[in-house]
């Protein structure tokens, strides 16, 4: 197929572009493929340069001949365009349309985008299994990298390389696999240095309602546990949920089959409702009403916060198990993708002083997210203000994200990097010119290639020129266990995305700027000094030797 | 003290309400003046102090298994749970708190026995830190168009007025006195802010007498002489900040508001901000919620949105954003009144003139703006915090809004204010400890008559003198956006909950790590960097000379140098530079890292309903992790706070009873 056929205007003069806080440009609108730019055409005029991917719904208007279309973007920017000439507008809202819709992956724009910049490390490899497994050798032997995936045959949602408890041969892990949902049987998540215990995921076990169990299933998570200790599973479904879900086919581990573990159910919310509650909240932020209880109403009616905390508190859980009771832990909701990622990664950025690191949080998310088969394709087809019929789309990845906000705004000095990381990897997640965020599991992304065909998100944000953007001026590594509070009061707004198109941020900018000037001429002081400091010794030396003691 | 039964109780349980886990037996003393806790057998200092001018209530519970429960409630927000072992004890306690924090006599305030280490000449310079007379020459004040009418010296036409008090210098004596007949309480226009740019003004006044027809001609040349003295505008607006309904039905008692047709050339305004019975269920409800233990999302939102607090904090804020705009932008004087001027005008007033004046976002300005328009002009302090036993009605958080409305502002201008969240915070403290003579009494008359000067300190300069504490590091003067006026958003969103006071003393929901504290301590070593930099240059210069050829050739000396050659030689540096050394030597400080007693906390964690969806096994998670230290003054985060021992207090032990 040709864009072109799809583009039935590629050009309109005299377009006039509105964007909150900002002055209207008036310029060239013109389509390409992947974006809608507009252009003024003139010197220090920021050109629009908007890509189709991005734009999650539009709204046409007209007065007169005068067309306008409000473009809404997966990021949650609202814009507006006002086209003369009524049949100009028709077909760029049409093109716009069909080209924001496309269903076909490998048309998509990280296929055909060529980097301007040298690909000095390039970001596919950021995260590979063998090496991360010879740093878990180094700590435990208990633990082997199992090929049993190779071809995606038993659990076409998981990578091709998993760390399974040493003792437990493929054979049993295939067993295993078909007790649980989509193959997803449990494999090492987390290896807790400080105290051995680990962190496993996994989907839930296919018990039905005749209560089925798999003796290899359970070999598995024994082995797991020292001798005599216990472990936890953390269920993040509700027990009614759960016990639903037995009527399908699934269901939760029998305490009878499972004497040695202890099964706590938290209550995530399932995908579907999720995005129910984006699209409220988002619905909230942009409501243009002056009151402040239609706001107060509105904002805890979407229930985003309350799942925030929800999925928070739960993270916190299974850190606390590992870390304080010593007891080893199991995470697993429905399909194990979804929830029990959320949980599994913010679990990491609590116990784990690496993953507060930049590097280590893109490690994070390759490995906990990309690689453990979190269908981002598919949940993040469409953002909060999709016309369409959901399908499976919901902000699991955006909870996560808001999530991880919330403990850095808690411990401002212990993260690497900054908000404008997590922004830009939300944003990036829905609408990219990079191909990470392509696919749902490595299977797919095996099979479209990517890694010969597109640049990694990774390749890009590891540039020094780029990484400084994301630096948090505050960061001091703090090898410490960092408990967050999940207190409603202590949990805000993120603001930074809910409410980023519908402020101005000059002022904030500004505090910003001024909170790096401040610790840069910190440190320029500091090598200043330390730089006479010794000259002054060395010249005193020189001058009298005999007198130093 | 008569009042005290019991001074000393034994075996009492400090209960920590956010854990169990961390509850502390101790030593309970009764003081004249204060509530002492000496935790036992700890080598930290683990001391809570609480001046029986603080308490709001005393509450005993429902006898536990544990014992006697004592709850207090502080009007800082801090609640304190005892649990007495001795039934007879907890009630001894109970009898005399409650008599001892509710003073009948002014004489029986704090500030009236506070007696720190300073001399008598000390004492009555600390009133003078600040001077009204000053300021109001600051200002542009008098000038050809006002001058200070000495019509109040004797609080004779307005016993709520101070004496000296600014009028267009048009007005007669007769036009006063004929005003102030006309108004409630004799309040008639004067001023409270001038504009030295434009010659706008905001004055204020209470309601006119007017019921439904009267008039009264000096008001209304009381007004067109408001409206005359700026000299470029052709109207004035009269802001009632009542609710339209309200002002109405004052009319029938013979009050009201102003009718248009009576008055040249004035646009009227209603703003509609909700009365002190309105604002003070408002904030019990908003503390409610504030003190709910492990409450769901839904339930803190909701409670938040049915206490209406942060509406009547809006409300307000658009007040002043109303009458800032009006004088800076339009050119336009305003005249502000509610019934009584004394409360919502106090706020609007002041609210307005933070956004209009970089200055009231100064320390020193902030203070000005204290003593101006809230204790000079009459707001009924000791009525509205309830600093003495009377009518419950008359309680109001009149000033707490105002407070709350510039903590918003700060929120939303990051680095337009020098002062930082906790000068707020103090202040509020400071308002309702009655500790320092200030905030004491309902008048200047009333304070002038109690000899407040004579007897109490002023508050400031103990502030002023802690001013490191209360810098906003990232405060910009010079940026264009800090100056001039502050056109702050009102969407719904941009208002916050201040968890920062409501929640002040549950130490676990706020950031485990500070942004404005690790600022702080960056800047204040940077200071320390500059300082011993230009030392280091000047030993420099010295060797220098000596050595001048041989060290160009060798090294590039810093460019810098050359300016700082400049510095004046200070020699009692001189003698400090090891000091620096082993605090700098050897790569970058650990300024951000944790300190020892905060890695503790840190690993503290309470999720709120853990014990609910866990189970009795896994309850216990945090045993061994004993954290006392939010109540003693170590790690107090306000160093110059009451409600642990205050550090220059002259307060003997815990034995002076």
């Amino acid at each position: 197929m040709e864009f072109a056929e799809l583009i039935k205007t590629p050009r309109v003069d005299g377009v006039d572009l509105h964007r909150p806080f900002m002055p209207t440009v008036e310029g060239t609108l013109c389509l390409t493929g992947h974006h809608l730019i507009l252009s003024s055409r003139q010197d220090n005029t920021e050109e629009l340069w908007l890509l189709h991917a991005n734009i999650d719904s539009i709204e046409k208007r007209f007065v007169g001949s005068l067309g306008t279309i409000i473009v809404k973007c997966k990021d949650l920017r609202v814009i507006q365009l006002d086209i003369p000439g009524m049949e100009e507008c028709l077909n760029i809202a049409s093109s716009i349309e069909a080209l924001s819709t496309l269903d076909s992956v490998s048309l998509m724009y990280p296929f055909f985008y060529r980097p301007l910049f040298e690909v000095i490390e390039d970001g596919w490899q950021l995260f590979v299994p063998e090496e991360a497994f010879k740093d878990l050798e180094s700590m435990t032997d208990e633990w082997r990298l199992s090929e049993v995936n190779k071809d995606f045959s038993v659990c076409p949602s998981y990578p091709s390389l998993l760390t399974v408890p040493k003792d437990i041969d493929d054979e049993s892990l295939c067993k295993a696999a078909s007790f649980r949902h989509g193959g997803r049987f449990p494999v090492l998540s987390y290896y807790h240095k400080k105290n051995g215990m680990v962190m496993m995921r996994a989907a839930q076990p296919l018990t039905g309602t005749n209560g089925r169990r798999c003796k290899e299933d359970e070999k598995l998570i024994n082995a797991t546990l020292c001798a005599g200790k216990r472990g936890y599973i953390i269920d993040t479904r509700t027990i009614a949920v759960a016990q639903q879900a037995k009527a399908r086919g699934g269901g939760f581990e029998q305490e009878a089959n499972y004497p040695q573990w202890r099964r706590i159910h938290k209550a995530i919310e399932r995908s579907n409702v999720l995005q129910d509650s984006l699209i409220k909240l988002v619905e909230a932020c942009n409501d243009q009403s002056h009151s402040m209880d239609r706001w107060l109403s509105k904002l805890e009616a979407s229930n985003w916060q309350s799942n925030v905390k929800e999925i928070l508190t739960t993270a916190c859980l299974a850190a606390q198990c590992i870390d304080r009771e010593g007891a080893s832990v199991l995470v697993h909701g429905t399909e194990g993708t979804d929830s029990t990622l959320q949980v599994t990664s913010l679990a990491q950025i609590i116990l784990d002083p690496a993953c507060r690191t930049i590097r280590g949080f893109e490690v994070l998310i390759e490995r906990e997210w990309l690689q453990a088969g979190h269908p981002f394709q598919q949940r993040c087809a469409q953002s909060a203000y999709s016309n369409g019929k959901p399908r499976s789309e919901a902000p699991v990845f955006l909870l996560f994200l808001d999530c991880v906000w919330q403990i850095l705004r808690q411990f401002p000095c212990s993260f690497q990097f900054n908000e404008n990381l997590l922004i830009m990897f939300f944003e990036h997640a829905y609408a990219s010119q990079f191909g990470t965020f392509l696919g749902n599991c490595v299977a797919e992304r095996v099979k479209l290639q990517l890694s010969q065909k597109t640049v990694s998100l990774w390749s890009w944000v590891n540039r020094p020129q780029e990484l400084e953007r994301f630096l948090n001026p505050l960061y001091e590594p703090n090898n410490l266990v960092i408990w967050p509070s999940v207190a409603p009061q202590s949990l805000l707004l993120w603001e930074g995305v809910f409410l980023r198109w519908n402020r101005s941020t000059k002022c904030l900018d500004e505090a910003c700027q001024e909170m790096v000037h401040i610790i840069e001429y910190n440190k320029e002081l500091q090598n200043k000094v330390n730089s006479l400091r010794r000259q002054l010794a060395q010249l005193e030396t020189e001058e009298s030797p005999l007198q130093t003691p | 003290m008569e009042h005290i039964r019991m001074p000393k109780v034994e075996n009492v349980w400090l209960v920590d309400r956010s854990s169990s886990r961390r509850t502390q037996v101790g030593t309970l003393y009764l003081t004249a003046t204060h509530t002492i806790f000496v935790g036992k057998g700890s080598e930290d200092r683990n001391e809570l102090w609480v001046l029986h001018s603080l308490v709001c209530n005393v509450v005993k519970h429902k006898a536990s298994q544990s014992g006697y429960p004592l709850l207090i409630h502080c009007k800082n927000f801090q609640v304190i749970q005892f649990i007495f072992p001795q039934e007879s004890d907890c009630h001894d306690v109970y009898i005399s708190l409650s008599r001892l924090s509710r003073p009948e006599k002014y004489e029986e305030l704090y500030c009236f026995s506070f007696n720190p280490n300073v001399g008598k000449a000390e004492r009555e310079h600390s009133w003078d830190f600040l001077d009204l007379k000053a300021e109001y020459s600051q200002m542009g004040l008098p000038n050809k168009l006002w001058h200070v009418s000495p019509i109040n010296r004797e609080y004779r036409v307005c016993d709520t007025y101070p004496a000296d008090l600014f009028v267009p210098k048009s007005v007669t004596l007769p036009v006063i006195v004929g005003s102030s007949k006309f108004r409630s309480r004799g309040r008639f226009p004067t001023l409270s802010y001038y504009c030295k740019e434009n010659h706008a003004t905001i004055c204020r006044s209470s309601q006119p007498l007017s019921g439904f027809s009267a008039r009264c001609l000096e008001d209304e040349q009381m007004l067109q002489a408001i409206m005359k003295s700026n000299p470029e505008s052709r109207f004035m607006y009269v802001v009632d900040t009542r609710p339209k309904l309200n002002a109405m039905a004052n009319r029938a008692a013979g009050k009201g508001y102003e009718n248009e047709d009576n008055y040249c050339n004035i646009k009227f305004q209603f703003i509609g901000i909700e009365n002190i019975h309105v604002m003070r269920n408002s904030q019990q409800k908003l503390i409610e919620v504030s003190a709910l233990r492990s409450p769901s999302m839904g339930e803190f939102l909701t409670g938040l949105e049915n206490s209406d607090w942060l509406r009547h904090i809006k409300s307000i804020m658009e007040a002043g954003l109303f009458i800032s705009k009006a004088v800076a932008e339009e050119g336009v004087s305003v005249l502000v009144h509610c019934s009584d001027g004394w409360d919502r005008t106090a706020q609007v007033c002041s609210v307005a003139s933070v956004l209009l004046d970089p200055y009231y976002r100064t320390l020193k300005g902030l203070m000005v703006l204290f003593e101006k328009d809230w204790v000079s002009f009459g707001h009924r302090f000791s009525h509205r915090c309830g600093h003495l036993i009377g009518e419950a009605k008359e309680v109001s958080p009149v000033i707490d809004q105002f407070l709350e409305c510039i903590w918003q502002l700060m929120e939303q201008f990051p680095c337009a204010f020098e002062y930082n969240e906790k000068f707020l915070i103090s202040i509020h403290n400071h308002i309702y400890s009655c500790h320092y003579g200030n905030f004491i009494c309902n008048s200047q008359k009333e304070r002038k008559d109690l000899c407040i000067k004579e007897k109490t300190h002023s508050i400031w300069p103990h502030l002023w003198e802690n001013k490191l504490d209360f810098m906003n590091p990232l405060f910009k003067p010079d940026q264009s956006q800090n100056q001039g006026l502050l056109r702050p958003s009102t969407a719904p969103y941009c208002f916050k909950y201040w968890r920062r006071l409501y929640n002040r003393f549950d130490r676990e929901l706020h950031p485990r790590q500070s942004e404005l504290d690790s600022l702080m301590t960056v800047k204040e070593e940077t200071q320390q960097l500059e300082e011993e930099l230009a030392l280091y240059e000047q030993k420099m210069a010295v060797l220098d000379k000596e050595h001048a050829k041989t060290l160009y050739m060798q090294k590039g000396v810093l460019d810098s140098k050359q300016a700082l050659w400049s510095l004046p030689l200070d020699t009692s540096l001189a003698n400090t530079p090891q000091d620096y050394i082993s605090g700098f030597i050897g790569g970058a400080p650990n300024v951000f890292t944790l300190q020892q007693g905060e890695r503790e906390s840190a690993e503290v964690c309470l999720y709120g309903d853990k014990t609910k969806s866990s189970d009795a096994d896994n309850s216990d998670q945090e045993s061994g992790v004993a954290d006392f230290s939010s109540h003693s003054s170590g790690e107090e985060s306000l160093p110059s706070e009451e409600s642990v021992k205050d550090p220059d207090s002259d307060e003997t032990g815990p034995n002076r009873a």
